[in-house]
């Protein structure tokens, strides 16, 4: 007896691939090729150096990978590399960032724009290899530029722009693509990719100004300093770092063109009629998103503001979007002991003299979970305008 | 001294450009001796370049030339190395000729 089988019309091609945002990662790495990568594996950065190997075995990317044996060897590495000029990528998590300090401070006052893939967790300790913000946190004053992306779509897009953003010749700096470990790094997403050779095209050539390995053109680099010139040159990286919202308007604009996906340095959602807001950065903000398009639908007037951009801080844009606003909540994902959230403090700072009452939550340390019965609360609080400067934290025992 | 350069006007990162800066003359750090060559009792070896830690001997390719004073530290490790006993370390006020050649015209020539 013969079975009838239905052959499936030709299904049209979906434009999506499931991928992590660890994966996401990897796949622009491999499409942008980099001339080296220099890495050493930590939770929850693993598989992004796993699959971005995976891709240079397959002869997919002509990457020359260099296994170090410690994170503060990977970016000493790196820094060997984009000093000779070559266009360098590294990628770490948590303690692997903290043992990379010294070194992400030379890169940065060496202005060597190399590119690091970052899975934000937990510092220890206790030791936890769950997501918070405290890594990128303890390199926020290193003179990296810090993006923190919400999903893997933002992951793919801003580490295939991230070379161009680090190599603009007046911003020359560090460039740390920070996605949440887990949330993001571990989940799968649909993200839309661009072919190899549009990303090729995107990110052109790399052009150092100065590559040591020029012999036409000798030079001496990350030399010693006297009280005569450091502060010159201290000063130099405060300058960089003004010339990197310009940069990113050029290069965000010329990306959309080729996505229809525009970025910027902050994201408004919803904050054009909004009261009540809440600031806050990485992946939590799809959460919060939602709850605002459920607290929407019952007449609530909310709203959220994404940083992306954490270093440069947007100052003016953010004072601009949230002058006028009642009362906004910072959600800060890592703590400053002794004072209150780093997020927190900036947003402070550049709303200072506005009349917007601020308010402090610490959330999700070590990858507690942040649920949305948490978030419609707080912007219920957000009425109650003696929260001033309170420093609260969700779902704490206490 | 140069003039000292704003912050606009440096090249970023603390590179120092070789010719857009004011070359060093680090001899000047040094005191006591300084190297001298009788040409007749070299025989070219360079191992006194080998061993210079600075670029303080001059060498035409494989020809031994003599010493520039204006990077020599005085640290001796020419004289110290020199298999011939042809370089001598002499006072620092005393006056030599041209690149420390104080004798010989030939290599080896012993005259």
């Amino acid at each position: 007896m013969e079975a009838t089988i239905e052959i499936p019309k030709k299904q049209k091609k979906i434009p999506y691939h499931l991928l992590t945002g660890a994966e996401a990662a990897a796949t622009a790495m491999q499409q942008v090729n980099p001339d080296v990568v220099s890495v050493y594996p930590i939770t929850p950065q693993t598989p992004i150096i796993q699959t971005f190997s995976k891709y240079v075995a397959d002869g997919k990317a002509t990457t020359e990978i260099i296994n170090v044996e410690s994170e503060h060897s990977a970016m000493s590495a790196a820094v060997g590399a984009a000093t000779a000029g070559a266009r360098t990528m590294t990628a770490t998590a948590s303690q692997g960032l903290a043992l990379m300090i010294e070194v992400v401070y030379i890169a940065s006052s060496m202005r060597l724009p190399i590119v690091m893939a970052i899975g934000n967790r937990a510092l220890s300790g206790p030791i936890n290899i769950h997501c918070d913000h405290s890594d990128s946190m303890l390199a926020r004053d290193s003179g990296a530029v810090q993006i923190f992306v919400e999903n893997a779509q933002e992951a793919y897009d801003f580490m295939v722009m991230a070379s161009r953003l680090a190599e603009n010749e007046k911003v020359l700096l560090p460039v740390m693509i920070c996605q949440d470990g887990f949330t993001i790094t571990h989940t799968a997403e649909p993200v839309t990719l661009l072919d190899d050779k549009v990303v090729q095209d995107f990110v052109g050539d790399y052009k150092i100004p100065y590559p040591l390995l020029n012999l036409d053109k000798v030079t001496t680099q990350g030399p010693f300093d006297m009280p005569d010139y450091y502060f010159e040159h201290k000063r130099q990286q405060q300058d960089a770092m003004e010339s990197f919202p310009e940069a990113l308007d050029k290069i965000t604009g010329e990306y959309a063109k080729i996505t229809n996906r525009t970025y910027g340095a902050i994201e408004s959602y919803k904050l054009d009629d909004a009261e009540r807001a809440i600031v806050v950065l990485g992946s939590t903000a799809g959460t919060v998103k939602d709850i605002v398009d459920e607290l929407r639908e019952t007449g609530e007037k909310v709203g959220v503001l994404k940083i992306r951009s954490f270093r440069p801080f947007p100052d003016e844009k953010i004072r601009t979007i949230l002058t006028g606003l009642k009362s906004v909540a910072v959600f800060d994902r890592a703590m400053s002991f002794g004072s209150h959230g780093p997020l927190f403090s900036e947003v402070s700072r550049a709303l200072y003299g506005s009349g917007v009452k601020l308010s402090n939550y610490i959330y999700g340390l070590g990858g507690r979970d942040l649920f949305p019965a948490d978030i419609k609360k707080i912007y219920e609080e957000l009425k109650q305008p003696s929260l001033q400067n309170d420093m609260r934290y969700i779902g704490l025992r206490s | 001294m140069p003039e000292l350069k704003k912050f606009q006007e440096l090249p970023v990162g603390g590179t120092v450009v070789w010719d857009q800066t004011v070359q060093p003359k680090t001899g000047g750090w040094r005191t006591g001796l300084k190297p001298t060559v009788n040409l007749s009792k070299c025989v070219n070896c360079l191992l006194c370049w080998v061993n210079c830690p600075d670029t303080a001997v001059l060498a035409d390719n494989t020809t031994f030339k003599g010493f520039d004073y204006d990077y020599c530290k005085g640290c001796q490790l020419c004289a110290e190395v020199c298999p011939t006993n042809a370089i001598e370390m002499v006072d620092e006020a005393e006056t030599v000729p041209a690149l420390g050649r104080i004798g010989g015209e030939k290599y080896g020539s012993n005259d």
